[in-house]
């Protein structure tokens, strides 16, 4: 049917039995417990959960930057020992290093993988045309607007052609308009290059418009509740564009993953009495 | 926008406009003989003095050489507190071994009045050139330090992972992204070491030199010259302000991103 569905999806990378504890003064923060999870080649994973959940700990330690208390994070075959130019991380502030401009941010993989200039040059370009970022190569991060920025950022990424991309809440700061035009964009990229993509996203509308899989996590301690597939990605690009979300499989799906997510709002809320909590449900 | 710029012209004319006012004060002043002229010389008495001894020199040096001579002194020690100072504080931000040991000593010796531990160095490197530059090195050395090892503390993390997982090792993480993204900061320290270096100069050479353009402040006040007194305090302050510019000139070219992350 889709081209990630061949007969045996090949894996890309493999957590198993992942928890992860952050030190403190008591003893430690459980942010994952018992996270097991394969993600297949081609793949579009998003990751949702409300905020605290440690999805963004997840993306941290398949990013390698960040070693799992237990349990053991593959890719491939081999164990994830630190972070490297196979993995493409996106983070949600972009950083892009205001020293340089547009065109040097975006090169900065391939340069310092010494790669010859000239095809540093070539395949710059080739990315920067395909962000939309023609005729800002000279521009200062500093100088673009937050969607630009974004792109750059995904254009940084993308030039070290990465096994699997991590993107950790990349639209989270951006308006509704730019937002939406970044998924469009990073919809058409991932159809085009076939790369595995792992999003994180605390918004349900994204999680449906992008993902072929969706995960549904816990509040702390972070633990996968739910996997659904989804295939709306598909349709929107397709002919019925954005009117996908007014499909009743559409608003079905939405309103059960919702379901999950708020009943451990209700749980928590229950056992914490936290007003702030209620305000994070919408 | 507006707002602002209305703004920036007022006060383009307030800083102007201050300093003839108080140059007209301190005309009226000496001109109705408000003031004895031996403690408040006259303006013009001043002037007189720049040109006498811009021509004639005080005490057997020039202006300009006396200038110089501070100037030299200064320059000195504040390039050599940069380059022992600049990668210093570096690794000490980076490595916290490193900090352990530097960071005391520094703490130590910072807050001392320098002309305290002057005596000190006079003794070892003799009354000449050696004992000043050693002085102003310390006075340069510990602002410049200090900037840099908490540059690198507060470097943003995520600039560092992202250089990783785009494929740069430990080196180039190092040259490309914790050097460049601290220099902002490394700026700020060396402005205030080179306003901190002006002031410790200027005592230093009050305090022991026979030449320099404290020594001759102090020198002229021996013998009631009050007109090269003023002249003295008012070419300090200038050529601070200028020494200033220059480093602000130099950071606008290397961070023109600074404040604007």
């Amino acid at each position: 049917m889709y081209q990630i569905l061949n007969d045996k999806p090949e894996k890309v990378a493999t957590l198993s039995g992942i928890d992860f504890i952050y030190p403190d003064a008591k003893g430690g923060v459980a942010a994952l417990q018992g996270v097991n999870l394969d993600i297949n080649e081609g793949e579009f994973v998003c990751v949702l959960g409300p905020s605290g959940c440690g999805k963004s700990t997840l993306l941290k330690i398949i990013a390698g930057f960040l070693k799992p208390s237990c349990g053991e994070a593959r890719m491939g075959n081999e164990i994830i020992k630190g972070p490297d130019w196979h993995r493409g991380v996106m983070f949600q502030d972009p950083t892009l290093y205001p020293w340089l401009n547009v065109q040097d941010n975006i090169a900065f993989g391939l340069k310092m993988r010494k790669f010859p200039q000239s095809q540093i040059k070539r395949i710059t370009d080739q990315y920067i045309e395909l962000v939309g970022l023609k005729g800002f190569e000279k521009s200062k991060p500093y100088e673009l607007s937050g969607g630009m920025k974004q792109r750059a950022s995904l254009a940084r990424t993308l030039v070290n052609k990465p096994t699997m991309l991590l993107m950790d809440e990349p639209f989270g700061a951006l308006d509704a308009l730019t937002r939406q035009n970044m998924q469009d964009l990073v919809r058409e990229i991932w159809m085009k290059t076939g790369n595995t993509v792992l999003l994180i996203t605390h918004d349900v509308d994204e999680a449906l418009a992008l993902a072929t899989r969706i995960i549904v996590m816990s509040r702390s301690p972070g633990r996968i509740l739910k996997e659904f597939a989804a295939e709306f990605t598909y349709r929107i690009s397709g002919s019925e564009h954005e009117m996908v979300r007014y499909k009743p499989e559409y608003m079905e799906l939405r309103e059960e993953i919702l379901k999950i997510i708020s009943s451990q709002n209700e749980r928590l809320k229950l056992s914490q009495h936290n007003p702030k909590i209620l305000l994070e449900r919408k | 926008m507006i707002i602002a710029n209305i703004r920036g012209k007022s006060e383009k004319l307030l800083t102007p406009l201050t300093i003839v006012i108080i140059l007209t004060i301190w005309f009226i002043a000496t001109t109705l003989k408000l003031v004895d002229p031996k403690l408040v010389p006259a303006p013009q008495s001043v002037w007189a003095a720049l040109l006498d001894i811009m021509r004639n020199g005080y005490k057997s040096h020039t202006l300009p050489q006396h200038l110089a001579a501070s100037m030299q002194r200064l320059v000195a020690a504040f390039l050599e507190a940069v380059v022992v100072a600049v990668p210093l504080g570096l690794a000490s931000g980076y490595n916290s071994k490193i900090r352990a040991i530097f960071e005391p000593l520094i703490e130590f010796y910072r807050p001392l009045p320098p002309l305290a531990y002057y005596t000190v160095l006079i003794l070892w490197l003799g009354i000449e050139n050696e004992s000043k530059i050693a002085l102003l090195f310390l006075a340069c050395f510990a602002p410049v330090y200090i900037s840099c090892a908490s540059a690198v503390m507060k470097i943003k993390e995520d600039y560092i992972n992202n250089a990783y997982a785009l494929g740069a090792n430990k080196w180039q993480v190092f040259f490309h992204v914790i050097f460049p993204a601290c220099l902002p900061d490394m700026f700020t320290g060396l402005r205030t070491a080179l306003g901190v270096g002006y002031t410790t100069l200027v005592s230093a050479e009050m305090v022991a030199s026979s030449s320099g353009i404290g020594w001759m402040v102090l020198d002229a006040s021996r013998y009631l010259r009050s007109d090269i007194v003023f002249l003295g305090i008012v070419i300090m302050g200038i050529t601070g302000i200028l020494l200033d510019k220059v480093i602000q000139i130099i950071e606008q070219n290397i961070v023109p991103w600074k404040g604007k992350e």
